[in-house]
């Protein structure tokens, strides 16, 4: 996918780490020579709420935010965001999923159900031009550390884009704390090799 | 060097280049990365206030001694603060003042949506309205040159959109700065500071004049400033609208608004009869809209196509102009959401570990018919399911004077007020003494989680520690509450199920005047709290009696596996999200709920 003009939105549930990596890909933007801007909402979200996160590239950004109808690829860190998010696709556009699945409150007292996996990623691939599901933490778990999911999965997001892939693991490496850069040199390849599995 | 840079961190960055050298706050969503990352800064004094009128005192103290300082607050902060707001405006200031006032357009964290604009023009001072990050950086120094300049208070107000957004900012590191004792004092001969009644009438014909001079300023300010293109359409704009306006109408004649009040009315008049067309996008309230109209200036669509209520985005702007008929690209086809599913909604709940979660257990399965008035902070989450806990909520600290006025009034039921620690020193001091001079059988529980949690952990005067990290004196609530004269305190510790429950019985039984519990227990993320080892469920020892779902909580799951007997879903723990605070153990009732092993042994 060419990158001169680039909608990303990062949707996922408090705590996943959405915004950290959405911060790093706003980064790599800007690390790209192309003008960047991103936008959260967040407060009371991050209590086990629905997190959004809006990553924009362009010669220039104007509105920190996407419209719905032109996110070129939606970055999901949970299976049913990706559902709820996938309206904001443009049409043809590209879905990265987490295929992880958290339980809302909603589901836990029994207002209702988490849906069947398969039949959620079947609504999914019924909509996008392409989707890219990562089971992201048993890989961030075999890389030595569940805290670099989020890792994994801009690792995933990178193969998709025209982008050499060190400009991404440097700004990753610029964003995490030192004691943790060797885990998440291995997330991040093994991400990578995971996506394009 | 160009960085990205939040709303929230340039205005911080900005106060710093702009020499403020003292700053107050209290925190609240969106404003509240302001000050955490000025504090940050080198040569500066940066504070948590109890409240967001003690912050703007603060910072006029600072002024008036001769300081630049800079009062932060949310929106709806500045309601708090709007006393002394209105008379700093009259006194005028010394050193200059910046109020910034984070409005929630959308709502996203806030009982309301309020547009702080009208502040500026109620209070008759100059308002800037930045339209991304490396303006929020710039228009602190112009603000505080400008308030210097007339000697006016300043208003710097920012969206959730803008102050939650990164951007690109030209910055160099800091350099090295020393804090700088203030000039010594001098008392006026002429009282100017002092805001009595002669004052006020001497010096209220002089704002008025103040405010025509501030308008003649922003006729040749840099922030205003016009975009040409394609004459058909103009289009006025201001704030975080700019951007989406930007891109919707590419091509046609834009007047950027840095400010929005006071207008630079020739201008905006010469633009006017430029154009063949002029519009007003502003989001929220059509304070730009009102104004040019009441000028004389027509606008051909305002509010009428744009909405009042709620946050901009691409596609509002983009559907107010389709419905005007003006040229714009028509809205983008999206793919269609998904119907063959159901998609489960996803409220916010109570983390894992909190220690509001066994008061609200306990609350939400009272025998003895309560009403409850809760407050602003994480345990408005009180209201939510499972609990369903809460029968009113209006502001910050209203929760004690709620109850009282309900209970005054006749109220039948037992009134319990839920406050927090940081609420209860922001404006929760002032009802409960007001409960205990007027002799109402109120129960207040104060929900003391050690730090200003909702806003993301910051400190208070509970604490012990200030914003910019040294130890402090630490305000104790219970002494505090047994010096006004409280007849029942008690402290429990929160994660005690039942001796939360005992004592939420006896302090609603109390009949001799408000009794106040002190529900007492470290909010997850700060570093008091202490996880223990994490739980798990024996499956076999699991008669899916549903309890330990009733205490809401995101780390326990329904399991795949049934009870045979009654063919409902069993329990089973996250072991990533369960901190071990034992409160889903203690309301088992078969003791199902047991710590695991492996943490046990590993000494967690």
């Amino acid at each position: 996918m060419t990158i001169e003009r680039l909608n990303m939105l990062f949707v996922g549930v408090g705590g996943q780490g959405v915004l950290t990596a959405s911060d790093i890909a706003a980064q790599v933007g800007l690390d790209l020579g192309l003008d960047a801007k991103k936008s959260e909402v967040h407060g009371f979200a991050q209590r086990g709420g629905v997190v959004e996160s809006h990553v924009r590239w362009a010669p220039v950004v104007g509105a920190p935010i996407c419209e719905k109808g032109t996110v070129d690829v939606l970055v999901a860190f949970e299976l049913l965001e990706a559902a709820r998010w996938i309206d904001w696709l443009r049409v043809g556009g590209t879905v990265v999923v987490n295929t992880q699945q958290i339980t809302p409150m909603s589901v836990s007292v029994g207002d209702a159900v988490y849906p069947d996996r398969e039949a959620l990623l079947e609504a999914l691939e019924r909509r996008a031009g392409r989707v890219v599901a990562v089971d992201a933490l048993p890989i961030a778990e075999e890389a030595g550390s569940t805290r670099t999911m989020n890792t994994v999965i801009l690792a995933a997001l990178s193969t998709l884009l025209e982008t050499p892939p060190e400009v991404w693991e440097r700004a990753i490496l610029r964003r995490v704390p030192a004691k943790y850069g060797e885990v998440n040199r291995v997330a991040f390849r093994l991400g990578r090799e995971a996506a394009q599995r | 060097m160009k960085q990205l840079l939040s709303g929230n961190e340039a205005i911080a960055r900005g106060a710093w280049e702009a020499g403020v050298q003292y700053a107050s706050a209290y925190p609240g969503t969106p404003s509240t990365e302001i000050l955490e990352n000025f504090a940050r800064y080198p040569g500066i004094r940066a504070e948590w206030a109890a409240n967001e009128k003690v912050a703007l005192d603060n910072a006029i103290g600072a002024s008036f001694g001769g300081a630049r300082t800079m009062a932060v607050m949310k929106h709806v902060g500045v309601n708090v603060a709007a006393d002394s707001l209105m008379s700093v405006s009259y006194t005028g200031v010394f050193g200059g003042l910046v109020l910034v006032s984070a409005d929630d357009a959308g709502a996203f964290s806030s009982q309301n949506e309020q547009d702080n604009r009208n502040y500026a023009r109620f209070g008759k001072f100059p308002c800037f309205d930045p339209a991304d990050s490396e303006e929020a950086r710039q228009y602190v120094g112009v603000a505080l040159d400008l308030s210097e300049q007339f000697r006016t208070p300043v208003m710097l107000r920012t969206t959730t959109r803008l102050s939650h957004s990164k951007s690109a900012v030209e910055v160099s590191p800091p350099t090295a700065r020393e804090f700088k004792p203030l000039p010594p004092f001098k008392r006026e001969k002429e009282v100017t500071r002092v805001i009595i009644p002669a004052v006020a009438r001497k010096r209220h014909p002089e704002i008025e004049e103040r405010l025509r001079q501030i308008a003649e300023w922003a006729e040749t300010a840099p922030v205003n400033r016009i975009e040409w293109g394609d004459r058909r359409l103009g289009i006025v704009t201001v704030g975080i609208a700019y951007q989406y306006v930007r891109e919707v109408f590419e091509g046609f004649s834009i007047l950027k608004l840095g400010m929005s009040y006071p207008l630079p009315m020739k201008m905006l008049r010469d633009f006017a009869e430029q154009v063949e067309q002029l519009i007003v996008v502003e989001e929220l309230d059509p304070f730009v809209e009102d104004q040019l109209k009441a000028a004389g200036i027509a606008v051909a669509h305002g509010k009428d196509v744009f909405p009042m209520c709620g946050e901009l985005t691409l596609a509002k702007v983009r559907a107010g102009a389709v419905k005007a008929g003006l040229p714009v690209a028509p809205i983008p086809p999206a793919v269609p959401p998904i119907d063959e599913v159901e998609i489960p909604a996803r409220p916010p709940a109570l983390c894992p570990g909190c220690p509001h979660r066994a008061f609200f257990y306990n609350l939400s399965r009272q025998k003895r018919k309560v009403m409850i008035a809760g407050d602003i902070g994480c345990y408005s989450m009180g209201v939510l399911p499972p609990f369903q806990a809460m029968d009113m909520l209006i502001s910050m600290g209203a929760s004690i004077g709620m109850a009282h006025g309900f209970k005054q009034a006749g109220g039948q039921e037992r009134a319990v007020a839920t406050i927090g620690d940081s609420t209860f020193f922001h404006s929760g001091m002032a009802p409960l003494a007001s409960a205990v001079y007027n002799r109402s059988n109120i129960t207040v529980a104060i929900l003391d989680n050690r730090i200003t949690a909702m806003t993301g952990q910051q400190e208070n005067p509970g604490t012990g520690r200030t914003l910019q990290g040294e130890e402090t004196q630490e305000v104790d609530i219970t002494a505090v509450v047994k010096a006004m004269g409280v007849k029942y305190v008690k402290e429990v510790d929160a994660w005690d199920v039942e001796a939360v429950g005992k004592t939420l019985k006896e302090a609603t039984a109390f009949e001799d005047g408000p009794a106040v519990m002190v529900v007492k227990g470290a909010c997850v993320f700060i570093p008091e709290y202490k996880p223990l080892p994490r739980l798990e469920v024996i499956a076999d020892k699991c008669i899916a009696c549903g309890l330990c779902f009733k205490v809401g909580c995101p780390a326990i799951l329904k399991s795949e596996e049934v009870f045979e007997k009654t063919g409902k879903p069993k329990a089973v723990i996250d072991p990533l999200l369960c901190t071990g605070c034992t409160v889903c153990a203690q309301v088992c009732p078969t003791d199902a709920i047991v710590p695991m092993e492996s943490d046990y042994m590993a000494g967690r």
